[in-house]
């Protein structure tokens, strides 16, 4: 893509002859070639996983956070840049308490993410500033039920029932296309997601990764948690082991 | 806290309630606004309407509390239009309102009940007393007159009375005050409030009942005509 933008991709505050912004389109490379991030709405609830490589042997594992709590009943998954999407963590903090203090009730999910969109947005409106190179990729369970919204450094934000961002979203997205989240409960959907992952990993890489899992449903009593340690664990083995299986499989009827 | 210019300034001792029913609420209030021992306005309405389905019945200063009711309508016109719904919920115009006052708490005079009706939680009652406190609870009084009726309502609130049963309720208690309190009187009016609809009424002066042998009024409110300006 380099070279299309000749001149007009200088700075955020100046249009192309067609229309574009190319700064705010190369912010979101930031996130398209991130880390890949799921989310997905089943039956009772919602569920994030983040696959991230390992950067180096001699940092603790779980230490390089990518999924934060926002509020009791909501949660966020960050791709892209991770400081950039730790300003949005930030932002969604102060936007849902403030709202709770003034309002009296939780943040509704719509009026969070609506609102983080255009805080995004504001980044491609001043000179003096660059676009976040990242995206709010949210969880949560309201009086509306659960819901999964992206919100975009480009300022959109829309709900899924199901979306990828980062290397590989493609793949993933298809496979999940395929699916019925909608018939699904958060337990059985976890291991089903999982796959979706790990399955856009490069086979012959040999690098190790590690998955970071959320969730929010009825079972959790409407909080947005991190999937208890041991079921994470177990959830991404079976879903090796049944990749592989599968992969198996195909080579014999191969 | 009451100096000379607080004399001169329009009050609304007053009588205000709002209690809940099987299905909405019921908020009453008397008419009266003194200014000292002038009657201002006999017929003045202390039940505002804040948002669809929510009013707020007012006492203490009569220009702090319409201050409140304009912030609190505007306020809660912008958040219904974030929400993209017509009415916000009863205890969301109640923290809006509970924020004004306790913020502003040196320098108000406003005792207020906020109620209404919605979706999530149907009729709900909220008082917020001088000073800033919110509570939620089923029926409340406030003003002047209240203090000679806690008594009676505590006796006679029921939960789950009929619609009619607790305006007939409302209207006696406030008719009641109106007999002791000197602050208190003109006529009875009351807004009724649930998932269908919401409607206003009042008792005419000469219809409001009497408790001790006061001589009835004759003339109960005049009509007005609507001349309009050529």
């Amino acid at each position: 893509m380099s070279g299309v933008g000749s001149g007009y991709d200088l700075s955020v505050t100046t249009f192309s002859p067609e229309g574009r912004v190319f700064q705010v389109e190369y912010a979101g490379k930031a996130t398209d070639n991130g880390v890949p991030c799921v989310g997905v709405c089943c039956k009772d609830g919602a569920i994030l996983a983040v696959e991230k490589p390992e950067e180096t042997k001699m940092m603790l594992p779980q230490s390089n956070r990518r999924i934060f709590t926002v509020s009791r009943h909501c949660g966020m998954a960050v791709p892209g840049k991770l400081p950039d999407g730790r300003q949005i963590v930030s932002r969604a903090h102060q936007e849902a308490e403030q709202y709770k203090r003034f309002y009296g009730e939780t943040i509704p999910t719509k009026v969070l993410c609506d609102r983080l969109a255009n805080f995004c947005h504001v980044f491609s409106l001043y000179w003096s500033l660059r676009p976040l190179g990242s995206a709010a990729l949210t969880a949560s369970f309201d009086d509306q039920g659960p819901h999964i919204y992206l919100s975009e450094t480009n300022g959109v934000s829309y709900r899924y029932y199901g979306i990828a961002v980062g290397k590989g979203r493609q793949g993933i997205k298809t496979e999940l296309e395929r699916l019925k989240l909608g018939e699904m409960t958060t337990r059985e959907a976890l291991k089903v997601v999982c796959k979706c992952l790990m399955r856009q990993r490069d086979e012959s890489s040999n690098k190790k990764y590690e998955i970071e899992l959320a969730w929010i449903s009825e079972e959790t009593g409407r909080e947005f948690q991190r999937v208890p340690e041991d079921l994470a664990k177990q959830t991404v083995e079976d879903a090796k082991k049944e990749i592989e299986q599968e992969d198996s499989d195909s080579d014999m009827e191969a | 806290m009451m100096n000379k210019k607080s004399q001169e300034e329009v009050l609304t001792g007053t009588t205000i309630m709002a209690c809940t029913y099987e299905g909405g609420v019921v908020l009453g209030a008397d008419s009266r606004t003194s200014s000292g021992s002038y009657v201002a306005n006999r017929a003045a309405d202390k039940i505002t309407k804040c948002c669809d389905r929510v009013y707020l019945c007012r006492s203490g200063s009569a220009a702090h509390t319409q201050a409140v009711a304009g912030y609190a309508n505007l306020y809660l016109n912008q958040h219904a239009v974030e929400l993209g719904q017509k009415g916000c919920s009863v205890k969301t115009a109640a923290n809006i309102v509970k924020e004004i006052a306790y913020t502003n708490k040196q320098w108000m005079n406003a005792g207020m009940i906020v109620a209404g009706w919605d979706a999530k939680n149907k009729g709900k009652v909220f008082v917020i007393p001088m000073g800033g406190t919110l509570m939620d609870v089923p029926f409340a009084v406030g003003g002047s007159g209240s203090i000679y009726i806690n008594a009676f309502v505590d006796r006679n609130w029921k939960p789950e009375m009929t619609k009619d049963e607790c305006k007939a309720f409302v209207r006696k208690a406030v008719s009641l005050a109106i007999s002791r309190d000197g602050s208190s009187g003109g006529v009875v009016r009351t807004v009724t409030v649930d998932e269908h609809e919401e409607v206003k009424e009042f008792v005419p002066g000469n219809e409001v009942p009497v408790y001790q042998d006061e001589i009835r009024s004759t003339g109960g409110v005049p009509k007005v005509e609507f001349v309009p300006v050529p």
